[in-house]
């Protein structure tokens, strides 16, 4: 009977993610749009574009190998896998010890692998542009990333989310300095991991400037819904990841009543859409930066990250 | 009983009956071929058998032979233990991949008579160091390898870049065994216990122990490739024929890892703290600048040499914890440390022995080694590009791969290390650590690029057009690695209970029992609450992904066509635009090349109404070569252009300069306290 029901939490929250991830990146774009008094689109309009996508016939060119066709399938799969590991409303989910945060890390960086590959497959300018920088950007954020989760491993004791997640909602955590840094460090991390304003603008139509958008440049149909979802599933991910590091309240535990997990779940619906707020605000707020001012951006996270991770293994002693 | 050393010895003495024979039968290029790479196939794959009976049995007890040869009184001494037993499985197993390939691929060889003899001459050499327990014998083999390689090097000695590697791969390989003999000459003492067991007992003083680590890490690190003496690497590897090359960076590198680990795990006792310092600082440095290489190269071969230099630096950066864990008595988390660097040395014998082979295909197939004449081999070699696919993704340290295991048991060491006492260490190591994940996020950046610029896009020259996929053989020794590639990731917990007999001989502490975990997960110290588990994260991929197709095919649309390439509407049919490898590592050559290779760029443009097209000029420097080695050779110059005249003396002046020295030298004994 536990074993059931720890399948069901794991399921309802696979199913979770995926159901969430593109009404999140609905919201933000209707906020964003509020923010420059334009009415925007339904929140659902996520929705409507991943079928309309499903439902049109693919155009492949002419030399597009097989590999390409395969990649958007496992971009996907690796992506959903990453996202359903990171505990969204409940902590100690029944295979939350699959894989740690470094393992969630790899997973994102093997979906961006095959990502970059199938920018290159077809042989335009465009897709080795766009998967030139993405790997300049991956070299520094991924890692400040490990030295993120380095931090966060040291003050929790462990690198498996749950863990760190119960460990964070525990009174036992003081406000740390270090983990202050990491916190900016893992939000500016993510701005860049998701292709958002100022190092990406994911609703650009500036050929030139585009990174995540000049990589999927060559795909249509069906295919360019499995990588759109992955990137919606991508956001959602990186949202949880850092409510449930830094604002882990309202998380269940394992064996809690069903009530509780009701409860949870408004809490993480809640979480998201300030941080869907936020993120619009942010972006409304500032302006896209050159492609080679990128690498400043994130040379500083990576240099808060190391600085966090130094401090906590100087002040261990103390 | 016959003891298993001796069995192998056997196995050695076969391998240089085998080189004899290949001398006679190397005239008769088929047959001769497919005779001399059965036979080294085969004794690869009973000495495997040996040692897998050995692991399965009882690893620990070590299996001795004293041959009478060597120093007279002496003997040569040959020991098997847990150490030795791992690394010739390496070498083994490296061995036997690289003669099945060598099955197909040497039948394109244009001159076998210089590869045949020296091959299995070259295996040999490379088990006899593993076994060997006397100094003597170790020099002994350690130079018989360095010469079989370099006859290997220099196969096609014509090319003039080769004769360069050549030279420049002797005379590194000589500085390194000198290095390694004066190391031996220390740890024998005066009395000159040459036997690897006297020096265990002896226990140097810590001042000999100094001098020993330093010489160790210059004549091991050489020839492992540890920056700055890693310059030779990336000539000689690429030179030799493809499976020699594969075995000499997948298994060479990993005998040089042997020789530092069995001086300085083994024969020093125990360690000082800061002896980690430096072996840490060495092994992050090369681990990045290595990458950054590999980024920065156009030729594939050399691209996979940059990258063992990598890996070599991951490896040293584990070996460093190792030692720091090991200097500070915390047992179980040294245990882990040296775990995490003999998986990342077979992970690396098999991804890049996988990766070797891949590039000797495409270099039969096309006759090229630069990538940017290549390009859309996809097309016309499927399964050599899935299985180097499948070799870039394991290299790149992503999950479910071996790579990503080794790098995850890296990262879990850095992690036990706060408690490590001393300061110079609790600075050192996140500071390592983010070179580690540096290095692998660029590793990651460096096979996007060999892949997609080598095998994706559309083919550059018409070298591509004729390609033609890889021979039987070729593809099942590549295939075999892929699939362990894979294996090793999924089910990591098995090669960890095989390597605690390593730590518990060297450490006196293991990984806990893996096979005990529930679900094959994997966990870094009994006390821990980290896991990974390769085998669900594949599983969960792939019910992922087929769930992700199954729904596509049951409810989107099938509809397919084919068109032109969109590429925003510009229409370009000339394969030249598209980018290339060195346009690929452009953003990166910005971020990091500006400072490591002082890379410049400049865009000379034509005045207006001149003819002549714009011009763009990239100016690399490699800088390890200029400032270090350089000057050396311009002082080498200098010194042997002065001293020259001292030929052309008269006899009186010889006299004089003897009876000088005699004088000076009678002094120096006076005046000696």
């Amino acid at each position: 009977m536990a074993l059931i029901l720890d399948l069901t939490v794991q399921g309802a929250q696979m199913m979770l993610v995926l159901l969430l991830a593109p009404l999140l990146t609905g919201f933000i774009r209707k906020v964003k749009a509020r923010l420059l008094r334009r009415q925007g689109p339904p929140l659902i309009q996520p929705y409507r574009d991943l079928l309309r996508l499903m439902r049109k016939e693919v155009v492949l060119a002419d030399n597009a190998s097989w590999l390409f066709r395969v990649i958007p399938y496992l971009i996907f799969a690796a992506t959903w896998v990453a996202a359903a590991l990171v505990p969204t409303f409940a902590t100690g989910l029944k295979f939350s010890w699959t894989a740690d945060l470094i393992a969630i890390v790899a997973l994102l960086g093997s979906a961006r692998f095959f990502l970059a590959l199938a920018a290159m497959d077809v042989g335009t300018s465009f897709g080795g542009i766009g998967a030139s920088r993405e790997v300049m950007i991956a070299s520094l954020a991924e890692p400040a990333m490990l030295l993120i989760v380095f931090s966060l491993a040291l003050v929790a004791g462990a690198t498996q989310l749950s863990t760190v997640a119960a460990f964070m909602g525990s009174p036992q955590v003081g406000l740390r300095v270090s983990l202050g840094m990491s916190l900016i460090a893992l939000v500016m991390v993510a701005i860049a991991e998701n292709a958002r304003v100022p190092v990406d603008n994911p609703a650009t139509h500036l050929e030139l400037t585009m990174i995540h958008e000049a990589m999927v440049l060559e795909y249509s149909g069906r295919h360019l819904a499995m990588i759109d979802f992955a990137s919606f599933l991508k956001l959602l991910l990186y949202v949880s990841l850092i409510s449930c590091v830094f604002v882990p309240w309202g998380l269940v535990t394992a064996g809690a009543g069903p009530w509780s997990y009701v409860l949870a779940v408004v809490f993480y619906i809640g979480k998201l859409a300030a941080s869907g707020v936020l993120l619009a605000l942010f972006e409304t707020a500032i302006a896209k930066m050159r492609v080679f001012r990128v690498p400043d951006f994130l040379g500083a996270a990576l240099m808060l990250a190391l600085l966090g991770t130094l401090l906590l293994f100087v002040s261990r002693s103390l | 009983m016959i003891s298993d050393a001796a069995v192998l010895l056997w196995g050695v003495a076969s391998l240089l009956g085998t080189a004899v024979l290949a001398i006679a039968v190397s005239r008769t290029p088929g047959s001769g071929t497919r005779l001399v790479y059965g036979l080294t196939l085969g004794i690869s794959a009973a000495a495997l058998l040996v040692l897998a009976g050995r692991i399965l049995e009882d690893p620990v007890t070590p299996s001795t032979a004293v041959l009478p040869v060597g120093l007279p009184w002496i003997g040569a001494h040959f020991r098997l233990d847990a150490l030795s037993t791992f690394f010739l499985v390496v070498i083994n197993f490296g061995g036997a991949m690289a003669s099945l390939y060598g099955l197909g691929y040497g039948s394109h060889e244009p001159s076998p008579h210089r590869v045949l003899p020296f091959f299995p001459a070259f295996l040999a050499g490379m088990n006899l160091v593993v076994l060997a327990d006397d100094a003597f014998t170790f020099l002994l083999s350690w130079e018989f390898m360095s010469l079989s390689s370099w006859a290997l090097v220099i196969v096609h000695h014509r090319e003039r870049e080769n004769a360069r590697a050549g030279y420049i791969y002797l005379v590194m390989a000589s500085f390194g065994t000198l290095a390694l003999l004066l190391a031996f000459g220390l740890l024998s003492g005066p009395g000159g216990n040459y036997t690897f067991e006297a020096m265990r007992a002896a226990g140097p003083t810590p001042l000999v122990a100094t001098f020993v680590l330093a010489l160790m890490l210059l004549g091991a690190g050489s020839k492992a490739g540890l920056v700055p003496l890693h310059v030779w690497l990336p000539l000689a590897h690429p030179a030799a024929p493809s499976h020699v090359s594969a075995l000499m960076s997948g298994v060479m590198t990993k005998v040089a890892v042997y020789g530092f680990i069995r001086v300085i795990f083994d024969l020093l006792g125990e360690p000082t703290w800061w002896s980690s310092i430096i072996v840490l600082f060495f092994g992050g440095l090369t681990a990045v600048l290595g990458i950054l290489y590999a980024l920065m190269e156009k030729d594939l071969k050399r691209l996979l040499a940059y990258s063992t230099i990598e890996n070599i630096g991951v490896i040293f950066v584990s070996l460093g914890l190792a030692l720091a864990f090991k200097a500070n008595a915390m047992p179980s988390a040294a245990a882990l440390a040296l775990t995490a660097a003999l998986f990342h040395a077979l992970n690396h014998s098999f991804f890049k022995s996988l990766l070797f082979f891949g590039a000797g295909a495409v270099l039969t197939a096309t006759g090229e080694r630069d990538m940017e004449k290549l390009g859309g081999l996809i097309h016309r070699m499927p399964q050599t590009s899935f299985v180097f696919l499948v070799g870039c993704v394991a290299i790149s340290s992503l999950p479910p791969f071996n790579g990503f295991v080794s790098e995850w048991l890296a990262f879990q060491a850095v992690l036990q290390s706060p408690d490590l006492p001393q300061w110079g260490l609790k600075v050192m190591v996140p500071a390592v650590g983010g070179l580690l994940a540096l290095s692998a996020a660029l590793a990651a950046a460096c096979f996007v690029k060999a892949f997609g610029i080598t095998f994706l896009g559309r083919p550059r020259t018409s070298a591509v057009e004729h390609a033609h996929e890889a021979d039987r053989y070729s593809l099942a020794a590549m295939f075999i690695l892929a699939a362990l590639c894979l294996l090793a990731g999924i089910l990591p917990g098995f090669v960890i209970d095989g390597l605690s007999p390593v730590t518990l001989s060297l450490i006196g502490s293991r990984m806990p029992v893996q096979m005990a975990q529930p679900w094959l997960s994997i966990v870094p110290i009994a006390e821990s609450r980290s896991s990974y588990n390769g085998l669900l994260v594949f599983v969960f991929i792939a019910i992922s992904a087929s769930a992700a197709v199954y729904v596509i095919h049951r409810f989107a649309s099938h509809a397919l066509r084919r068109g032109p390439a969109w590429g925003c509407g510009f229409a370009d049919t000339v394969p030249g635009s598209q980018y290339t490898g060195v346009s690929f590592a452009q953003p990166i050559r910005r971020v990091f090349g500006t400072f490591v290779f002082r890379a410049t760029e400049r865009v000379e443009m034509p005045a207006p109404g001149e003819t002549r097209p714009a011009r763009f000029n990239l100016e690399i420097h490699d800088v390890i070569w200029e400032t270090l080695y350089l000057p050396i050779g311009k002082a080498l110059d200098f010194a042997t252009d002065h001293l020259n005249h001292l030929q052309f003396l008269t006899i009186r002046r010889y006299l004089t300069l003897v009876f000088l020295f005699l004088i000076v030298l009678l002094l120096v004994l006076a005046l000696w306290p």
